[in-house]
Parts: structure tokens; sequence; C-alpha cells
């Protein structure tokens, strides 16, 4: 039995030539759920995802894994028994190009303490690669199959794919989908995806964090965020005086007319206020609250 | 059944069990599927479905046989037809008389097309 890990970032910040890609960053990740990490291209996803796997070195801060069979919280950097734990998927591979995908298969299985071969056997055929041919001669979407196959079979305790299954195509992804959840339902672990297609994946998350420039937007529970926002429709005056006391978003205006989007619980008897006085409430779907979040500031 | 991002999916989850119930597309006592069946199938969250069905348990709707699963509550699509009787006039003919006085039709020529459809 895979026990789930708990991953702690404490004023996390990694710089590239000085400048911060992740900038004192303070998360806690729930044991055994599946967390979405999400953010523009930049945001420091990938940054964040390769420090939590120890591929790299905080600048400042540190990171601490515990739980499971590693118990005591301990820093992944060049830390083996942390590192065969904790499973990076990246687009790139991270893997030896000149030689055939069973030798790949075959080093996972030697590396990680909790491989299930019967999965990755299963998983080769569905996703239907080649056990002989060379990983330099498969195509993209192929290779990233691939990376799926490695990343599912491991069963790493704490597993995460950055943006991995970009390169597969829809099919191949929805498959990559249903395997992900049905061997969570098996053996629940700590997962973490990392992605801009917030809509595609949304329904499978329970947790996100989004990340901006380097720093925590936000973080909670993605059923709390879905009708968190909501947009405000009516004479610009009457709009500006509702939403005074929010945090506003997004504005627009046409002609007389103004749009603006907030972010906050409408109570019912704001609503009826906001009704009363000619205005239109609106519901903010996840993607647009996201890109609210993370969008350019006008 | 797809579910939209603009409300909490453990609700949406919820809403359309009840609505099978009402329908009567799921029968009093019939096991409806485990959580994990049901995330699988709609490709969501094992712990947001969870969270909708322990939702309609505590609202009496379903109830738990330990070991087994969950089954519609006998008296639910009582409970359920009772609940939305309450709210069919502030949510479907409130609505509809707004629309007719909006657009000029008398009340009476709806009354009139309700008697036609052989009710008294």
């Amino acid at each position: 039995m895979t026990a789930a890990l708990t991953v702690r970032t404490e004023d996390l910040s990694v710089r590239f030539a000085g400048v911060p890609a992740l900038d004192r960053l303070d998360l806690r990740l729930a044991p055994g759920k599946i967390h979405g990490l999400l953010g523009r291209n930049g945001s420091g996803k990938s940054t964040l995802a390769a420090t939590l796997a120890g591929f790299r070195r905080p600048d400042e801060g540190r990171v601490l894994i515990e739980g499971g069979d590693l118990g005591a919280a301990q820093e992944p950097y060049e830390n083996a028994v942390v590192t065969s734990r904790v499973c990076l998927i990246r687009e790139a591979g991270d893997r030896p190009d000149a030689v055939p995908v069973k030798y790949a298969v075959g080093l996972a299985a030697a590396l990680r303490p909790y491989w299930d071969a019967d999965l990755a056997g299963d998983l080769l055929d569905r996703f239907e690669v080649p056990l002989n041919k060379k990983i330099q001669k498969l195509s993209r979407g192929k290779k990233s199959a691939l990376g799926v196959v490695l990343g599912l079979a491991s069963r790493a305790p704490l597993t995460i794919f950055d943006e991995s299954y970009l390169g597969m195509d829809v099919p191949s992804r929805n498959l990559f989908y249903d395997m992900l959840l049905a061997d969570y339902a098996e053996v629940p672990r700590t997962i973490v995806l990392s992605t801009h297609l917030v809509s595609e994946v949304s329904a499978m998350l329970e947790e996100v964090v989004i990340l901006d420039q380097g720093r925590l937007v936000t973080q909670s529970p993605v059923d709390a965020l879905r009708g968190r926002g909501a947009s405000i429709v009516g004479p610009a005056a009457a709009v500006d005086e509702f939403t005074a006391g929010f945090t506003v978003l997004a504005e627009e205006r046409l002609g007389g007319t103004k749009s603006t989007t907030v972010l906050g619980d409408l109570d019912p008897a704001l609503l009826a206020q906001a009704t009363a006085a000619g205005l239109e409430i609106g519901p903010v779907g996840l993607q647009d609250l996201f890109v609210h979040l993370t969008g350019v500031k006008s | 059944m797809v579910f939209d991002d603009r409300s909490p999916i453990y609700l949406q989850i919820a809403e359309q069990i009840k609505n099978d119930i009402v329908t009567g597309a799921l029968a009093e006592d019939e096991q409806v599927m485990s959580t994990n069946q049901y995330a699988a199938f709609y490709r969501i969250n094992p712990a947001t479905a969870a969270k909708g069905f322990a939702q309609l348990v505590d609202d009496g709707v379903l109830y738990k046989k330990r070991g087994i699963g969950m089954f519609v509550a006998p008296n639910a699509r009582d409970l359920l037809r009772t609940g939305r009787r309450d709210s069919f006039f502030a949510d479907v003919v409130d609505p509809m008389i707004r629309e007719a006085k909006a657009i000029g039709i008398p009340l009476k020529d709806i009354l009139q097309h309700i008697r036609s459809w052989g009710g008294d």
C-alpha cells in the first residue's frame, strides 16, 4: 500500500540569473488529493514542480516532504529516498533517447519502489506504445504517452505531471484522465497536475493552486472557486455603487452600460438588492475566473 | 451529464440524482452507483462525487447499507416532489406571468390556454 505524501514549501524562492521564478512561496499540499497547479506560461509552475521533485535546489527557503513511509519531513534535493518516492513527469522526458522503450520501462521498474509491472504492461497496450522502438523514433504523442505510463505505473506517493500529457491528442488525453482516476481510486496518492488547460481538467481536481509571476494567487478547494465570481451588468452608476465593497477583477463599458466582474459570495439579500436596482447578476466560470486572476492588468 | 464550471460540481451531482428520482429513472430502494464508479463514469474527482452523495444522505434522499452501497430512500420521491411543489409557483409560474405581461398577453388568455388542456 502506497501511503500518500504531504508537501510543504516554506518561503521558497528560486531565481534564474537573479530573476525570481518562485518568490517566497508558502504552500501546503494535503496528502491523498488531486491538486491542480494552474498558471499562465512563465508563472513558475514548472520551476515549482522541478523543485518539489528535487531536480532543483531552492535559492532560499525549503521544500519539505513528509508522511507515508518517509515519516518526518525531509528535503528532496539530493535525497535518494525521497526522490524515489516522488515521480515528476515532464514533456521533455528526462530519459535517455537512443534506447528502446523497454529500457526506460526497466529503469523505472528498478528505481521505483512501488512500481506495478502489470499496470505498466496494461497501459503500454492501451496507449499502443511499441516496446522495441527507440524512444527518439516515437511520435510526440507516443513520447507523451510513455511518460504517462511511467508516471502512473510508478504509483509514487507523490506524482507530478507537468503538462506532460499536452503532446497527446484528445482521445489519448481522455484515456489518460480515465486511467488516472481509475488508478487513483485503487491506490490513493498525492497527485499534482500542472496545466493551463483549466476547463479540461478542473472536474478531476480537488484543490487548486494558482500561481502568477512566481507568487501564490490563491489555493482553494476547486468547488469553492466555482461560483465565487459574479458579473454585475447594468447602468454604470448603479453598477459602481453596488460593487464598491467588492474586489473588482475586471471592468468593461459599452456606452452607458457597465459590466464588472467581482470576487465574493453574493448572499440572497445582496442579490435581491441588485435585482431591485435593475442590475443583472451572472455567475463566472472557473476558466474565466482563472483568466481574471492571472490576466494582464489593464 | 455535462458539468458546468459556474457552480460547485457536488451540488450539480446532487441535483442530477434528485432529478432521476423525481422522474422515476431511479426507483425507490434502487442501488445507486458507488462514488468511485460515478467519478470514473463522469470523469470527476472521487471526493467531489462523495460530497454530492453525502449531501443526499444528509437530506434523507439516499441511505447507506454498510458494506453494500447507497440506495434511494423509500420516501425520496414524495419528499422531492413536495419540495418542488413548494417552489413551483415561484420558479415556474411567476416567470411565465412576468413574460406574459412584458409581451402583452392578457392573463385571461393564459387561463383559457390552461383550461384547453382539459384540467379544471
